[in-house]
């Protein structure tokens, strides 16, 4: 796992409460992790305080999974 | 109207947590006050404050994760954690499990605040000036407002009756029991669940009360003496965080399932001062109309009232007046009364002060004693009323008041009769 990877992963487990053995690429955070609308909206916030970018709506709305986040994060830190 | 009794208590109080340890404490005259060490206080008048004991659990500690999901723990201010505390154990001691639609529907929660999420709109502020609005947490809002305790317990609870908050400042928690009996009363829910919760303990809630020069401020040295009610060296109140619930029922309904029933709640009083933003009238008329129309509907004689657990917050001129405004409600009776300041022991709750007091109230009635007004070594004035110093007294107890007054010049009284 890239250490990208290994960052979004500490803050989702933090946020959510979830078994760190949930948290697997394809893992939806509505569906699978028990979140609700409010708590992507703080996560995405989380995300962008730790890697120190800013997270615009609209790309936000599309970060639904867990490899979605990472996905975006691991392109915004090569930039 | 159709009569309404208590099934259920609950209380989280810098005496501990749960209604046995705080009844066993207080009657043994021992406090909850200490210097605060959560966050900077060297350049506040006031140093102290009472302070719920935190702990595993176990010995009467609170320890919120046996109350609220862990993760959820940072997305509210305490309150209400307390709140869905004392909640929580006023249903299970009222043996009450909405387990149906019908008891759902008919199964309400009516809790209050004095001030709500103070800290964390106090932190919430911080950040938003360092560090911009995108900092600003989407759980911001729902975590603060009053009303969520409300909410909170009736999503955990499954309550889908009236869902309810009152926001009189100190006088809250006694509005939020009287509001909420009369909803039964009327015929709007068969069950309530009601009380009032504050965590006023952080540095802008100690800065706000001690600039309105309400907190006592000569006692930082000695925080187990600071609150002395009626005593001539008194000089203000301390801050005092937790919640109080009680479960109310309609009589025929608790009969009906064979709930244990603490007491009937007999009288209601609510009255306003008209006069100013933080002090009582001179006279204490404002007090004296609130506990009378207490009695109004009860058909009782104030001869027979046997306890007042009293507002007598240890302010230079609250506690008089209540008094003055007491001895005018009895009369020649009140050589007959006992009435003491359980703010000697647990310091001032705020909106969470009158529903902890009722708590105490009912135990007092149920126990036959009456608990005590701790460091009461000289009364500021004479009188006839029993003001229960130092030592809790043992004495039967069948009708009794609590008193809440609360800023704004707002009153409320409730009067609880053993005897059902």
């Amino acid at each position: 796992m890239s250490d990208v990877a290994e960052r979004v992963k500490k803050i989702v487990i933090e946020h959510l409460g979830v078994e760190p053995e949930k948290v697997v690429t394809n893992a939806n955070f509505i569906d699978d992790l028990g979140a609700d609308s409010l708590d992507t909206v703080e996560l995405v916030m989380a995300f962008e305080e730790e890697f120190g970018v800013e997270i615009p709506d609209d790309a936000a709305e599309k970060i639904v999974t867990f490899g979605d986040a990472v996905t975006f994060l691991e392109k915004a830190q090569a930039a | 109207m159709r009569r309404v009794v208590v099934t259920g208590l609950g209380v989280v109080s810098p005496l501990g947590c749960g209604v046995e340890t705080n009844w066993r404490r207080l009657t043994a005259g021992e406090h909850g006050f200490r210097r605060i060490d959560m966050f900077e206080v060297d350049d506040l008048a006031c140093q102290i404050a009472a302070i719920i004991p935190r702990g595993d659990g176990s010995n009467g500690t609170f320890n919120p994760d046996d109350w609220f999901d862990p993760k959820e723990q940072r997305k509210v201010d305490d309150f209400i954690i307390y709140g869905v505390c004392a909640a929580t154990q006023a249903l299970k001691d009222a043996n009450w499990v909405a387990d149906t639609p019908e008891k759902q529907e008919t199964t309400g929660v009516l809790i209050g605040s004095g001030i709500g999420g103070l800290g964390g709109i106090y932190e919430t502020s911080v950040t938003l000036k360092e560090k911009g609005p995108r900092r600003v947490s989407p759980f911001f809002v729902s975590g603060r407002i009053i009303n969520l305790v409300a909410g909170y317990v009736s999503i955990l609870h499954g309550l889908k009756g009236p869902n309810h908050a009152v926001v009189t400042a100190c006088a809250t928690g006694t509005h939020s029991i009287g509001d909420a009996a009369r909803i039964i009363a009327m015929g709007d829910a068969e069950v309530m669940v009601a009380g009032g919760a504050e965590s006023p303990v952080n540095r802008i809630g100690v800065a706000g009360f001690a600039a309105c020069r309400a907190l006592t401020t000569g006692f930082n040295d000695r925080p187990e003496a600071a609150s002395r009610p009626y005593d001539r060296d008194r000089d203000g109140f301390v801050l005092g965080e937790g919640a109080g619930c009680v479960v109310l029922e309609e009589y025929e309904h608790a009969k009906a399932r064979g709930a244990k029933i603490y007491a009937e709640l007999i009288g209601y009083g609510m009255s306003g001062d008209a006069y100013h933003i933080t002090a009582p009238t001179p006279d204490g008329d404002g007090a004296y109309r609130c506990m009378k129309m207490a009695l109004k509907r009860s058909n009782i004689s104030v001869s027979d009232i046997d306890y007042v657990n009293a507002h007598g917050t240890s302010t230079p001129l609250g506690d008089e007046i209540e008094l003055r405004a007491v001895e005018r409600l009895l009369g020649n009776a009140g050589a007959n009364l006992s009435m003491s300041s359980t703010k000697s022991a647990i310091g001032h709750l705020l909106g969470g002060a009158g529903a902890v007091e009722a708590v105490y109230t009912i135990l007092a009635m149920t126990h036959g004693v009456a608990p005590p007004t701790r460091n009461l070594d000289n009364p500021s004035v004479e009188t006839s009323i029993d003001l229960v110093p130092h030592q809790a007294r043992k004495r039967e107890i069948n009708l009794a008041l609590s008193n809440s007054f609360g800023f704004g010049g707002t009153n409320a009284s409730l009067l609880f009769r053993k005897t059902v």
